[in-house]
């Protein structure tokens, strides 16, 4: 594939606020897990809950989309000078010319499970301030960005459960070849919510305490919150120093099982080769592997045998979810833009709340914090449904 | 860069319309629209234990991708799909709202499992042992022509044949109020780089600002009009009648798809 500058990006979790406050965590391996007590949810687990969605308010005449998925997308568009950028590529390539892509899983379903407690008690209807199009749809997000943002070029959600947000910069990068517009802004959104807290619950998915990627007794996900947001272009013939690129997207089907990835992982394998393929590279050029790992027994140990098919066990990789939670449909474009502040810094984060490696994973996983140039990283996200995709970023073609 | 894909299978359910050839007759005006409940056939192609779980709108996607994809003799496990839809399965999603509103919210971990807007494409994926890449999106009502840009963009620059299956079921109330789907209807289309001995046309497709077309048939309309997935059907009718000409689909409030016609003779 062409390379895409990554031009401006910004991400909001548990563990920071921004680009700046993410990265801070990061070097201080700080996780924002916590013990839930989101909303009235009565479970024995741990959620990374990002501060201040509540208090955030949209602006006057987009009230309808008010939500906490499209508060949480609100108060990350505010980072970093986001905002700014966008209106400023709108500018110069036309609101028409500019996209919107980004990936949910549950939009503000929220939204509805309140409504449903409100029911009429003689009709059952739901109350009449309840806005299905602008909070429940998995579309509202994706509206309420491009409203926000005054873009009138193509938009879209891309709802591919926890990998959404990966495939969504595979449909803005194609979008972006066939030249039907010049920008993209391509990101995640997924916030707290009962079906997926209670939903992981149900299937045994979920950890009581802070989840422990790749650790002998690891024992399932801690649900977290976020929204990142990156602004592509075409990169330009002569790339700035310092610049990230996104150098390839490789994409598969497991064909397995709705919720339980493939035991030999060879639907991720083909997902990581796609991307290798796509952005001319072999397995000895990615210097560090931002795992998808949720922390489940079984993800886990079909991951590292995907990984370690393809790369070997020399390459340097770790799972930054024991930090962040897994963000499920926000996950792929937050990690994406933690392998752009790992490029950018030299900085291979290690897992934290790993204790003791899981001698049965053969891969290299990091526990510490590495310093070290990086030229490419590789990011893995895989969904229910069998959906997989990997991203390679980087700082040269 | 055009954008121009040729279309190489079709498939169609809806309310009255039971699969492509009845639908072009209907929509061709050779035979009368009568109006009729969708009847959506059980989806042999998956496991015994995987078709007990799946509700109407994955039977509804199956059916219409697997019609779509038998004409062409393409092997579906080979295909890259796009599936687009504004909103799953609105039973399932009913019955999760309704559990967690009640004390102990117990919850199915089918349902959960099910409750993600990529069922369709995992049980087709499960179903045919399609390996390839599988895209699926949601725009509200936008989401026949954002999934028609999507397929026609992989087509174009991927140079792959892509599934692109369209589909829209009911919810049950109380969100039936709030979002009116009256039933199930379906379309899919093969696209494929090259011509194929069963490409019916080729498509060349780009935004526009003009206005889009409706239907006169007031039956056919309220069909159109009723389900995002059959923002499609102005496109069907033009490839029913076999005549050359420039679509205008609905797509956004700012903007619209437009797409030209050649048929293959």
């Amino acid at each position: 594939m062409n390379p895409l500058l990554l031009k401006h990006f910004t991400a909001t979790s548990c563990i920071g606020i921004g680009a700046a406050a993410t990265l801070q965590s990061l070097l201080e391996k700080r996780s924002g897990l916590k013990s839930c007590d989101f909303e009235t949810v009565d479970l024995d687990t741990h959620i990374g809950e990002v501060p201040g969605v509540d208090q955030t308010r949209l602006p006057e005449d987009l009230r309808q989309f008010d939500c906490r998925n499209n508060r949480l997308a609100e108060l990350a568009l505010r980072q970093d000078g986001f905002l700014g950028a966008v209106l400023e590529a709108a500018e110069r390539w036309g609101r028409r010319r500019v996209g919107v892509f980004l990936g949910t899983s549950t939009a503000g379903i929220l939204q509805t499970e309140l409504a449903y407690r409100e029911r009429d008690p003689v009709s059952g209807a739901l109350p009449a301030s309840f806005e299905y199009g602008p909070t429940h749809n998995s579309f509202s997000v994706a509206d309420y960005v491009r409203r926000r943002c005054r873009l009138e070029g193509p938009a879209v959600a891309v709802s591919c459960a926890c990998a959404s947000s990966a495939k969504a910069f595979g449909s803005a990068r194609r979008m972006i070849e066939a030249r039907l517009i010049d920008a993209a802004v391509v990101g995640g959104v997924d916030s707290l919510c009962l079906t997926t807290l209670y939903g992981f619950h149900s299937l045994q998915l979920s950890s009581s305490g802070p989840c422990r990627p790749f650790d002998v007794a690891r024992d399932g996900i801690s649900i977290g919150e976020a929204a990142a947001f990156a602004l592509l272009e075409r990169a330009p013939d002569k790339v700035d120093a310092g610049s990230v690129l996104l150098l390839g997207i490789g994409e598969s089907s497991d064909a397995y099982h709705m919720s339980a990835p493939h035991p030999e992982g060879l639907g991720a394998r083909r997902a990581m080769q796609a991307a290798l393929a796509s952005a001319g590279l072999g397995a000895g050029d990615i210097d560090y592997i931002n795992l998808h790992g949720t922390a489940t027994p079984s993800n886990d140990r079909s991951e590292s045998q995907a990984v370690a098919g393809l790369f070997g066990t020399a390459t340097p990789c770790s799972s930054t979810k024991g930090a962040t939670g897994h963000t499920l449909g926000a996950a792929g474009a937050l990690e994406a833009i933690i392998s752009v502040l790992a490029v950018k810094n030299g900085l291979l984060p290690g897992g934290v709340h790993t204790d003791e490696i899981d001698p049965a994973l053969k891969i290299r996983y990091l526990k510490d914090n590495r310093r070290a140039p990086l030229k490419r990283v590789l990011s893995n996200s895989f969904g229910f449904g069998g959906s997989n995709c990997s991203l390679i970023v980087g700082s040269e073609e | 860069m055009s954008l121009s894909a040729y279309i190489s299978g079709l498939g169609v359910l809806g309310p009255g319309l039971t699969n492509w050839p009845q639908a072009a007759a209907v929509l061709s005006g050779t035979e009368t629209y009568r109006a009729a409940a969708s009847v959506l056939p059980t989806p042999t192609i998956l496991p015994s234990a995987e078709r007990r779980r799946v509700g109407r709108t994955v039977k509804l996607a199956l059916a219409v991708a697997l019609e779509a994809s038998s004409q062409s003799g393409e092997d579906p496990a080979a295909l890259a799909s796009v599936f687009t839809s504004s909103g799953a399965d609105g039973h399932n999603c009913h019955e999760l709202c309704q559990a967690l509103s009640l004390a102990g919210r117990e919850i199915s971990p089918t349902r959960f499992a099910n409750s993600v807007h990529n069922a369709a494409a995992g049980y087709w994926s499960i179903g045919t042992g399609a390996m390839a890449p599988s895209n699926v999106l949601c725009a509200f009502d936008a989401s026949f022509a954002a999934g028609l840009l999507e397929a026609m963009t992989q087509v174009a620059v991927d140079q792959v044949p892509v599934l692109l299956v369209a589909y829209d079921s009911e919810y049950p109330e109380p969100l039936h109020a709030k979002r009116p789907i009256p039933d199930a209807f379906g379309a899919a289309l093969l696209l494929t780089p090259l011509r194929h001995h069963s490409s019916v046309a080729k498509l060349e497709a780009a935004l526009s600002d003009l206005k889009f077309e409706r239907l006169t048939d007031p039956a056919l309309e309220g069909l159109r009009s009723a389900f995002p997935a059959a923002r499609a059907l102005p496109l069907l009718r033009s490839l029913a009648m076999r005549t050359q000409g420039t679509v205008i689909l609905e797509y956004l409030d700012v903007s619209r798809v437009q797409v030209r016609v050649d048929p293959c003779v």
